[in-house]
């Protein structure tokens, strides 16, 4: 089937098809009687999904998503630089220069989208140790008390959210220079996480037995959905910027973390040789949607947004 | 149409100046995402397209000079990363059959655990390629390596290192080749784990240097290569020899 010849041939006795290709669903409709039923029949398993995907990411603007990412970057590194300055960290040790090294890369990434926002005209998010997006110190209290131990935890779980979050906006930026960078964050952001999650002992990869992820305060960040009784929001303001967020999908939900079937098909059994559940999960990580970053059970609880 | 888009373009910086080819109507679907499905409907058809389209090499074709095509478009890129991965899971099998004797316990679970993903990764987009495009699906490789490779723990960490930071290059320069938005979420969901095994090597070669300054730049990039670039340092590692020209060109 040449979907493409189809088009030219609709296009000839409809000048007004492409109009008509408004809704994705319809588009196979149209192409109902002219397609080979055969071909339409081979439709890969995930497409109802990525039609939804694709959608639901249509309607943002570059810089939307940059200050997304903006935010999330300015509540990890303004973290850092609290867990630098609680003295928890003991001197001379691999941890100093690890910590160091890190916030050094989150102080560039702010650096970098907030340059690059501005350069595309539009207003970037802001945050400062006492303004703006920042850490919520309060996350901290006397039932988890802001230990080294504690400060790790939640570095993990900033991390391991941050891979998920990147992972979650990369398609409103398909096919530009802009994704290439978000995909040079996103990998830096999975090499921190690796190496956190090292610190504490932890495989590098995330594990469907990850401690974390029976920990109230972390647990969601491997998990997915939004807190009991939370609507989504479609716009956050923070940092002195507003910008739009996808509409939440209750109906095409972001995988858990202990996921195994990608692309409709089953890691444990559907490829040539069996594979542990565990394998499978750690083999590929899972994205998160904006609307559940930001919820108060993730980003939202841990930061403070002005 | 291709009006409203090419303004759109012209007013963005160069940051995110969207596209390289001018828009046809035709392509206009492609990245409005309504036929996100349907191009990998199609991807089987493409390749032998008649009069109205260039023709592009078929994935797994022979090329003139003796070579493999790796495909076009977004089969190209898939072919692209099965291609890497069959080099990973191979390595990482010779590893764990081998490096016992030179690797601690712990290490050797890990690499044990670094093999099984990379095999899943193999199988997943020989699976998916299939399913998606058919006879356009790479053949098996045949790797090679130094005779000493497996000898040594640390030339063990030293070809891991080369394999993983490559192959999170590799994923990082693909991406915005790619046109059908589920291939990008799963090349996505590949290269963080990618990430963390290349972090997890860095610190066996020298601990800290997860994320060092020769790999991660001043504004805290991670490298992003061109597939040429990529398949020229890999192709010290296959045995066939690969063309990657047309990985994600589509006329």
């Amino acid at each position: 089937m040449n979907f493409f010849k189809i088009i030219d041939q609709l296009s000839e006795v409809d000048p007004d098809v492409l109009d008509r290709f408004d809704s994705r669903r319809s588009v196979f409709s149209s192409l109902g009687s002219m397609a080979k039923r055969t071909a339409l029949a081979a439709t890969p398993l995930f497409l109802g999904t990525m039609f939804q995907k694709a959608y639901a990411g249509t309607t943002s603007t570059p810089v939307e998503v940059l200050n997304y990412a903006l935010t999330l970057e300015l509540l990890e590194a303004d973290f850092y630089r609290q867990f630098q300055a609680s003295g928890t960290i003991t001197a001379s040790t691999p941890a100093v220069a690890a910590i160091a090294q890190i916030k050094k890369h989150e102080d560039a990434h702010v650096a970098l989208l907030t340059t690059t926002i501005r350069q595309l005209g539009g207003t970037p998010v802001a945050g400062t140790a006492t303004t703006g997006v920042r850490f919520n110190p309060a996350v901290f209290s006397s039932s988890f008390p802001a230990t080294y131990a504690n400060y790790l935890a939640v570095a993990q779980a900033l991390e391991d959210a941050g891979v998920r979050a990147y992972k979650g906006r990369a398609g409103e930026l398909l096919g530009t220079d802009l994704l290439t960078v978000a995909l040079q964050i996103h990998s830096v952001e999975a090499r921190h996480a690796a190496h956190i999650r090292t610190m504490r002992s932890q495989t590098p990869w995330v594990s469907n037995t990850d401690d974390l992820a029976t920990v109230p305060l972390t647990a969601p960040v491997y998990a997915s959905g939004l807190p009991s009784g939370a609507t989504a929001p479609t716009s956050i303001t923070a940092g002195g910027a507003t910008y739009g967020i996808p509409a939440y999908s209750t109906t095409s939900p972001s995988p858990v973390e202990s996921n195994v079937v990608q692309s409709g098909v089953n890691l444990t059994t559907g490829l040539a040789s069996q594979y542990t559940a565990a394998d499978a999960a750690a083999s590929f990580d899972e994205y998160l949607q904006a609307a559940e970053i930001l919820a108060s059970s993730r980003a939202g609880g841990l930061a403070l947004l002005s | 149409m291709s009006d409203n888009l090419q303004s759109r373009s012209a007013d963005d910086a160069s940051f995110a100046q969207p596209l390289y080819t001018p828009i046809k109507r035709r392509s206009f679907f492609m990245y409005a995402g309504a036929t996100a499905g349907a191009s990998a409907l199609v991807l089987a058809g493409c390749s032998k397209d008649s009069d109205s389209t260039p023709s592009l090499p078929a994935g797994n074709s022979n090329t003139s000079n003796g070579a493999i095509s790796l495909g076009s478009g977004d089969v190209g890129v898939l072919n692209y990363a099965y291609a890497l991965e069959q080099l990973e899971a191979d390595f990482y099998s010779k590893v764990v059959t081998n490096g016992a004797a030179v690797l601690s316990a712990t290490e050797l679970a890990y690499f044990q655990q670094v093999a099984k993903h990379e095999a899943i990764h193999r199988d997943f987009f020989k699976a998916a390629i299939t399913r998606d495009a058919g006879t356009q699906v790479l053949r098996g490789l045949t790797p090679k390596y130094d005779a000493d490779t497996f000898q040594t723990r640390a030339k063990i960490l030293t070809v891991a290192q080369t394999f993983e930071d490559l192959g999170v290059a590799a994923y990082n320069g693909a991406g915005k080749l790619i046109k059908t938005a589920a291939y990008l979420v799963i090349a996505g969901q590949i290269v963080s784990v990618e990430a963390r095994h290349a972090a997890y090597i860095r610190d066996l070669v020298s601990y800290g240097s997860f994320a060092d300054d020769l790999q991660v730049n001043s504004s805290g990039l991670d490298k992003a290569m061109a597939p040429a670039e990529v398949l020229a340092a890999a192709q010290n590692f296959i045995t066939e020899k690969l063309d990657g020209s047309y990985v994600g060109v589509n006329n």
